[in-house]
Order: C-alpha cells, then structure tokens, then sequence
C-alpha cells in the first residue's frame, strides 16, 4: 500500500467557528489550548490536522460526538471552508478551486453518505438515486439505467417508486448509498452512515457496505464513534478529541500502542484479542534456543480466533504466514497470551 | 434559570422596577394634579403637531406625476384587467376575450368536487362540491364568480412576489433586515389604508380591489417562504451540493421543493388573506359578494345579508380546507406497473366530468345558469326567525346596550379622554421598564410620542379605549369557556376545530350576526369586535391548558389536587404565556375589527379613515394606518417580550 498514489492530503489544517475566525487564529500560537479558544468565543472544530490517504485505502474517523469529525469530513469535501492550513485532492489545491471546478470534482469525483440520509423528500427512490446524474446534465433514459443499476446493486429493486417517508430507515440508508454511488465516485465520505439505524440493521449494513466495498474498491473515510464498527471495516484510524487526530494507525497498533493517555482510555474497554491479528505483532526470535512451532499460522487471523492454539501447543513462537503462505515473521506466544488473558501478574 | 433573561441595563445606576416605580408615579401626579398645570401638558401642545399627511401627499404627487410612476401603474393595472377580464369571461361570461364562457356552473361545481375528493377525499369533496352546488342555487352565482375571479387573479401574483421577496431575504441579511420593519408594519396596518394610495394609483373598480388584494397578501408569504427556506434540513443541502448541484440548481431542486410544506402554508394565507380583503374592497368599488353584503347590511336586510355571509364562509372554508389538505399531503407511490390511467385518475374523471356538464349545460339549461328567479332563497324564513329572536331578546339587548353605554362607555370613553397625554405616556414608560427595561420603555413611548405629533390624538385614545372594553369582555365571556372546553380531550378538540374555523372568515363576516342584535350603533361595533377578538382567546387558551407536561399534571394529582386545584395551581401558571399570545392576537384582532366596523357607526380612527377612503387622501389614510399599527406593534413588543421571559423563567421552550 505505501506505493500508492495519495488522493487526499492535509497539512495543518484548522477549522474554528466564531465571529471571525482566521484573524483570530493567526493572533494566537499553535499550541493555545482548547479552552483559551473556547473562552474567546470560538469553537475548534478541527485542529492542526495532518493526514495523507492513500488510494483504495479506508480510513476511520473515531472520537466522542463534538470532536470534529464531521467538520473534518466537510471540509475534505469544500462543504466548509477551512480557516487555516491545506487540502490537496488528487494533488490540486482545494482552497484555489473555483465554483465551477468545485462542482465539477463533486459531479466526478466525490460521494458522501449523511447520518440522516439527507434524502430529497418530494422525490420517489429513483429520481433521489438519479439526481447528481441528473445535475450534471445526463439524458434522462442515460440516468434511469444507470440509477435502476444502483437501486439494484443496494437490493431496493422492486421500491423505485416509493417516497423516502415510505420507507425505513436501513431502506432510506440503502437509497443514500445508492444516490452517492451513482456518479461512480473515486472517494467515497460516510459520515455516520449507520448510527441512525437498529443495532441489527446495523450490522446487516455493516455486511452489506463489506461487500460494496470489495467490489467496488474506493478510496473511503468513513465516520463511526463505535469501535466495534470501527475495527470491521478500517485500514487505518484516526482517533479525534477536541479537533486534533490524537493517533491514525491500523487498528492494531492502536489498541497495542496507544500514543496518548486519551487513546489508552479510549480502548479500554475493548477486548484486544478480537481486534488484534496475528501479523501485527510480529516479532523475530532473539536467541537461538527458542522452540518454534513446526506449523504456520495466518497472519489475517486476531489473537482470539488463534485462542485454542495459543493455550494448546507449547511452544516460543509461531510462524506467521500470508494467504498466500509466504513467510511474513513470528508471532511471540508469551506476548499474544498476554494480549489474550492480561499481563502475568508480578 | 430564575435569572431575568432579559439584560437589565441600568440606565443611571438604578434598577428597571425603580424606574418603573418612578414612572407609575410622574403619571400618578400628572393626573391628580391636571387642574394646575398647563394645556399643553394635556393635549399634544400644537408645536408638536407636525403635517404629515401633507408631506405624504406632496411625496406621492411627486413619485405619481413627477417621476411618473402613474404610467407603471397604469401599465401594470391594464395587464391585471386584462387577466380579470379573461377569469370573468370564463367564469361569469362578461364580454371580453376569449369569449367562450360563461362555463356552466355545473361544470365548475363538479371541478370544486374532485379537488376536494383529490385532496381530502369524501368529506371534503361534499363541502368543496356543496359550496359551488349553494351558491348557484341561492342565485349568487355571478356575484361569487366575480369574488372569486378576483382570488384567482391575485394569489398566483401575489405568491410569487412573495416567492421571489423571500428567497431574497433569505441570500441577503441587509434585504432582510430593511424588509422586516415594512413587513411588520404592513402586517399591522388595517385593511383601509392599503386601499387609497391604491385609490391613487389604480382608480375604483375590480382592477384597483385585485391589486389591493395582492399587496396586502404579500407579506405573510414572504415569511412563509423565507421561514420555509431556513426550516430545510442541513443535510438535504449538503446532499444536494454533494450531488453537484449548483446554486441555482440548489435553490431550484432541492431547497424550494423540500420547503413545501412552508411554502404552500403560505399559499393557504395568501389565499385567505386575498378573500378577506377582496371582500372589503367593496369600499373601492369592487364588485361581487362583499358588495351585495355591504349594500344589504346598509339597508338592514338580515335575511340575504344571512345567505350572502353563509356563501362567503362556505367559500372560505373551502379554499382554507383545501390548500391545508394540499400542504399536508404526503407523496404516495403508485403501485408498480400501474397504467397511465390510473395514474392521473383525477385529472380523468375532472375531464369526463367536466365535458360531460358542459354539454348537458347546452341541452338543460338550469344545468348552465340558475336563473335569479330559478333561485331558492331562505331569507324569509331567517328574518322571521331573527324578527322573534330580536323581539324576544329586546329586553335584554337593550339591557345591554343601555348598561355599556351609560355604564362603561360614556365613562370610560370619558376618563381616556380626560388623562393628559403626558401621563400616559408616563405610564407606557413604566410598563416598558417593567417588562423588557430600558428598551422597551424607549419603544413604547417613541410609538405613542409619534401618534401625539400626528394630531390624533383623541381618535387614537377613543380607538384604544374600544379595544380595551372589547378585549375586556372577551376575556371575561373567553377565558372560562377555554378553560371550561380544556377539561376534555374531545371538548378541546370540538372548541379548536371551531375557532380554526371562524378564524378562517373574512371579518366583515363578524358584522351580520351583531347587526342583527344591535342595529348600526357602536354597542354593535363592540360587540362584532368582542366576537372577533375572543375566537383567538379562546384558542390559546385552549392551547396553553392543553399543552402543559401531562408529568406536572400527573405530579398534582398524585399530590391529591382535584380537578380545580389542579387547573389553578397547576396547568394556569404554567399556561399563562401561550395565553398571553392569545391575547396579543385578540388585541390585534380587535385592531382590524373597530376599523372595519367604522362604516357602522364609529368616532374613532376608524371613521377618520373611511373619510380618508372616499376623499382619497393619501397621506391621512397613511397616516391613520401607521397609527393603528403603532398600537399594535407596541402591544405587541410588551406581550411577547412579557411571554417569552415569562417562559424563560417558567423553564419551557
Ligand atoms: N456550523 C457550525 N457553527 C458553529 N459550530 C459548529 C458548526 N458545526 C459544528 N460546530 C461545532 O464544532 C464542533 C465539532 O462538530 P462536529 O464536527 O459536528 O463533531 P462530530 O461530528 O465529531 O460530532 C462541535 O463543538 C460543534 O458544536
Ligand atoms: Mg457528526
């Protein structure tokens, strides 16, 4: 993945809200805290963000509500101006796009989900999924197939003609992805896209965006403050608190090597065997006498789903091994148990 | 929380209640002490008198003739005649281009019938249908088709302006806020003195009554509209931008059609705004119901002015139903595979319908027109009927009128003429400090400094005190019958659907029944205000009982208060603020009211402006109207501001 083309990058990028936000943050040093700002009269929505994502790669933005995860999104996508710093999509400059240019990125380029559907309530299933076709001046019979394709890609075949009130909320969901997929986007923004819904609608979507995402193979930031969610899905995540990303890493090393107070607390509660995998706690034997296992493992596997293994064969280290058996390094048993049961208690 | 929300800004280091005390007691003193002090403390002293209806004039001859806005006027009206010309011609056949009405009443009858079933289905289709099915019958078809022609020619004009002044106000906060003052300005001036510069302008006739109906039905749709475009969900925009909308394709797909549920509530007011005023625009010359109901009152005809006013509230609740019912229709999906026909299934059994009675109307002729002397009439009946309830209830109507009119009038009347003005304004000093400080205290006395310069002083204070002895009574007869109709769930429901109604009636409507009682008097003038001010009393206080958390309710009852215990100590308290709206619109009601009902006998501003009407003098039409509107907007101020603090304490909303 580190050969990949960058499509979207940041650099320092800052996003207050208040009465007149630039002049007031070039009055002020970088690191003025959170609550200075605040007592100012101004919120920090995002703070001295810096972030490169990579094509084809899915990253996850996590933090408690207010921590400027949304803001972040909007302003990757121009819905909100950014009042300091730099955004380059596909290597352009996104501050220095015109109107026209702007609108022409969306219509080619971008397609976000929203937490609450945003779907257009006088419009029926189809004409909601064909509207940024139709936006961008595509003949009607064009857009018709093109969105009959996507409601049946989402599974809505058979409801094109119901009004979004007329359907539940998974369905007005499916109807949203359906409407940001039409355009065949190359970056796909989800912002909540699920915290709307039932907890088992949810992971029925969940499974369901899965599969999209494996046909489909987009360039994805995705929003959830649910860790669970979060793990699923992400190539990466960002954890954000109080507008700044506090760590962006693959879920591993973030429940493993948490680089703030505020990640650790962040991940207490979750279990680190079920987020863990076999190749990402890597490690190569030290001295010469260690017993090392005379079978393999897969490196896709978590910590617990090795469990059974892990308990049953006695030795210092396992092999680890991709899908396609290649030997990838060893996995240190002492340490997985660890991450399995809790440290040895002194 | 039990902070006053309102900033108290001390004005010389003292509190907003000390001022408020100093206040109450410089008016206390200017009255007790009125025998020694000079006249010009009394009246407004006539350097303060300034001549603004001449200015007003001598500006509107300058704008009329010098800058020739009489060409654009006459431009725009010729365009509006010849819209009404077509409309009339279809309608009541008068011979204009296309020449191929009149359409037969049959025909119109059975349209106003699918509509309704369209929109709100059997019910409303009998009330939609029965309407137009009542007025041929009775013989007022060509009347009620002149009336109508006029609504169908001003509300798309008017709902447009409407629509293109809100989008404006709302890409533009300045636009907005030099719109505000006129909009609350326009919504608070009587009906009267839009008409003259109209006068002015346009002449008498439909033309004029059609252009003076979209003025004045304006402005409720421009903040129908404007309310509408900033109601749009945040996300639907975003949606629309991520879609690759462009602004104008924002605006045009996605912010318009998803406000419209505001926009067409807007509509509904424009279209009975249009029927209020179109109605009272017989006072220009405009012909049609309104005409016939104001000749026929004149002339002490109870029976048809009673078959004129039940056409103008059937029309009334027709159109009201109507575009309520189509505001809040939900879209539907048909189901899959279904055929064109069944599609436009309405449209269809319209066309059937439609041709089906206009060739019948060729054949059967009282299909196509109701002959006058074809015509039902129930006035006999009713004025035998009204004939025994006055006779019967002469006792005590001339009880009533005797008892006000020695009693409370004259006195009252009396006493607001005898205070000098510097004392009120005293007064309206300390109710501002009071209520909203500093501010309001300025606002208050600013307003009432102003209608002093105006020189109308004693018209003023006689209209005030109308509105006060008719809010008064509506209060006593409206408060108890809220409260009474709050107990039930299905009483509440019965009362407001009934208030909604009458509110929906065009005011003029207010005066059959008191005429009737009364005879053309001011006790009548009282009495139609207090009819009309008391609907809205009753319906906030409905509201305000009704809507208090059933938790609290729950909570008193667990505490052992009985049904009364539980409505004084309880849900009043707590309802006092929506209450208090009510009483605001009561005032402003009742505002609309005392001039309407000058024609029948007034010496108030009211009569002033019915002169200003057939003298056509602009400025003291305008200035009369700005008048009113003073009052109201700085009733208004204290109300609101009074709830909404009220409510802020209380802990709701
Ligand atoms: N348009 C806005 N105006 C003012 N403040 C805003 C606006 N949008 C968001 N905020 C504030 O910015 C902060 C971050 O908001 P948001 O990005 O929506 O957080 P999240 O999506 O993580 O819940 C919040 O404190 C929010 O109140
Ligand atoms: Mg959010």
């Amino acid at each position: 993945m580190t050969d990949s083309k960058t499509v979207i990058s940041c650099s320092n990028v800052w996003k207050l809200f208040g009465k007149n936000p630039s002049v007031y943050l070039n009055s002020i040093p970088e690191n003025t805290p959170y609550d200075k700002i605040a007592n100012d009269g101004y919120i920090t929505a995002v703070r001295q963000v810096s972030l490169n994502i990579v094509e084809g790669e899915m990253i996850v933005i996590m933090g408690l509500s207010g921590s400027g995860k949304s803001t972040l999104v909007r302003c990757f996508a121009r819905l909100l101006d950014i009042t300091k710093g730099n955004i380059w999509v596909d290597g352009e400059d996104l501050a220095k796009l015109s109107e026209t240019q702007l609108i022409e990125l969306r219509r080619k380029k971008m397609g976000m989900v929203f937490q609450n559907f945003g779907l257009l309530p006088h419009r029926n299933v189809l004409d909601n999924v064909a509207f940024p076709l139709e936006m961008r001046g595509q003949g009607v019979h064009e857009r018709r197939e093109r969105a009959l394709e996507m409601i049946e890609l989402v599974g809505l075949n058979g409801r094109e003609e119901y009004y979004p009130r007329e359907l539940s909320g998974g369905q007005q969901q499916r109807v949203g992805i359906a409407r940001s997929l039409a355009i065949e986007p190359d970056i796909w923004f989800l912002d909540e896209p699920f915290s709307a819904l039932d907890p088992l609608i949810r992971r029925e979507m969940q499974d369901e965006f899965l599969r999209l995402q494996e046909m489909l193979n987009k360039t994805i930031v995705f929003i959830t403050h649910d860790f669970d969610e979060a793990i699923r899905l992400a190539d990466r995540i960002a954890i954000m608190k109080d507008g700044a990303i506090e760590q962006c890493d693959t879920p591993d090393q973030i429940v493993l090597k948490p680089a703030t107070e505020y990640v650790s607390k962040f991940t207490l509660e979750i279990e680190k065997a079920r987020v863990v995998h076999a190749k990402g706690m890597l490690q190569n034997p030290t001295t010469e006498d260690t017993r090392i296992a005379d079978f393999a493992v897969s490196g896709e596997k978590t910590i617990q789903e090795l469990a059974r293994i892990l308990v049953n064969e006695d030795f210092d280290f396992y092999p680890v091994e991709n899908s396609d058996g290649k030997n990838l390094g060893f996995l240190n048993r002492k340490e997985a148990l660890e991450v399995l049961i809790g440290p040895a208690n002194a | 929380m039990l902070e006053n929300p309102i900033k108290s800004d001390s004005l010389l280091g003292l509190s907003n209640i000390i001022w408020a005390y100093v206040f109450l007691a410089l008016s206390l003193v200017l009255v007790i002490s009125k025998g020694v002090l000079p006249e010009g403390i009394h009246r407004p002293p006539s350097f303060l008198v300034f001549p603004f209806a001449d200015w007003i004039n001598a500006f509107f001859v300058f704008i009329r003739d010098d800058l020739g806005l009489i060409h654009v006027s006459r431009a725009v009206s010729s365009g509006v005649e010849w819209l009404l010309d077509v409309t009339a011609n279809l309608l009541y056949g008068k011979h204009r281009w296309p020449r191929i009405g009149p359409i037969p009443w049959s025909a119109i009858a059975a349209t106003a019938f699918i509509i309704g079933y369209g929109l709100g289905g059997i019910r409303l289709s009998l009330i939609s249908g029965g309407t137009f099915v009542w007025i041929a019958l009775m013989g007022q078809w060509k009347w009620a088709m002149e009336t109508l022609s006029v609504i169908i020619v001003a509300t798309p004009i008017a709902v447009l302006i409407g629509l293109i002044f809100g989008t404006f106000a709302w890409r533009s906060r300045a636009f907005e806020r030099i719109l505000n003052p006129i909009l609350n300005l326009a919504q608070t001036m009587p009906h009267f003195a839009y008409m003259i510069p109209v006068v002015v302008f346009i002449g008498v006739g439909p033309k004029a009554g059609a252009i003076v109906t979209v003025i004045f039905a304006v402005p409720p749709m421009i903040r129908m509209t404007l309310l509408g475009l900033r109601s749009v969900s945040p996300e639907v925009i975003e949606g629309g931008k991520m879609s690759g909308s462009s602004g104008w394709q924002l605006l045009r797909f996605v912010r318009i059609p998803t406000a419209r549920t505001e926009i067409l509530i807007g509509v509904n007011q424009v279209i009975m705004q249009c029927l209020a005023m179109v109605v009272l625009a017989s006072f220009i010359g405009m012909p049609g119901l309104g005409q016939k109901l104001l000749q026929l009152l004149q002339s002490l005809k109870i029976g048809k002015s009673v078959e004129i006013g039940i056409s103008i509230v059937l029309i009334a609740i027709t159109l009201d139903r109507c575009t309520q019912a189509w505001a809040k229709r939900e879209p539907v999906h048909f189901p899959k595979g279904s055929s064109i026909l069944v599609r436009n299934k309405f449209l269809f059994v319209w066309l059937v319908l439609f041709v089906l009675f206009v060739i019948l109307g060729q054949f059967i002729p009282i299909l196509d027109q109701v002959k006058r002397n074809q015509a039902f009439s129930i006035s006999a009946p009713i004025e035998v009927g009204v004939d025994w309830l006055v006779i019967t209830l002469d006792p005590i109507t001339q009880w009533i009128r005797w008892f006000l009119i020695t009693w409370v009038l004259i006195p009252l009347r009396n006493f607001y003429l005898w205070v000098p003005f510097t004392a009120i304004l005293a007064l309206l000093a300390c109710f501002g400090f009071k209520i909203g400080g500093l501010r309001s205290a300025l606002i208050c006395t600013t307003f009432f400094t102003l209608i002093a310069m105006t020189g109308w002083w004693d018209r003023t204070m006689i209209t005030v005190y109308t509105v006060t002895v008719a809010v008064i009574i509506a209060a006593i007869i409206g408060f108890p019958l809220g409260m009474f109709a709050s107990f039930g769930e299905r009483s509440s429901k019965t009362v407001l659907l009934i208030c909604d109604t009458l509110q929906t009636f065009p005011s003029f409507i207010y005066l059959i029944p008191v005429v009737m009682l009364f005879g053309v008097n001011d006790v009548a003038v009282i009495g139609a205000v207090v009819l009309f001010a008391a609907v809205p009393l009753i319906r906030y206080t409905i509201e305000g009982l009704r809507n208090v958390d059933p938790q609290i309710i729950e909570a008193s009852q667990m505490s052992g208060a009985n049904k009364f215990q539980t409505l004084f100590k309880a849900r009043l308290p707590l309802a006092i603020p929506t209450i208090m709206v009510g009483v605001n619109q009561s005032v402003m009601f009742s505002l609309f009211m005392v001039i309407i009902a000058a024609f029948i006998g007034t010496q108030d501003l009211g009569q002033e402006m019915q002169r200003a009407l057939s003298f056509t003098d602009v400025g003291k039409g305008l200035v009369l109207g700005i008048i009113v509107s003073f009052i109201g907007l700085m009733v208004d101020h204290l109300i609101m501001t009074w709830s909404y603090s009220r409510k802020q304490i209380l802990g709701i909303q």
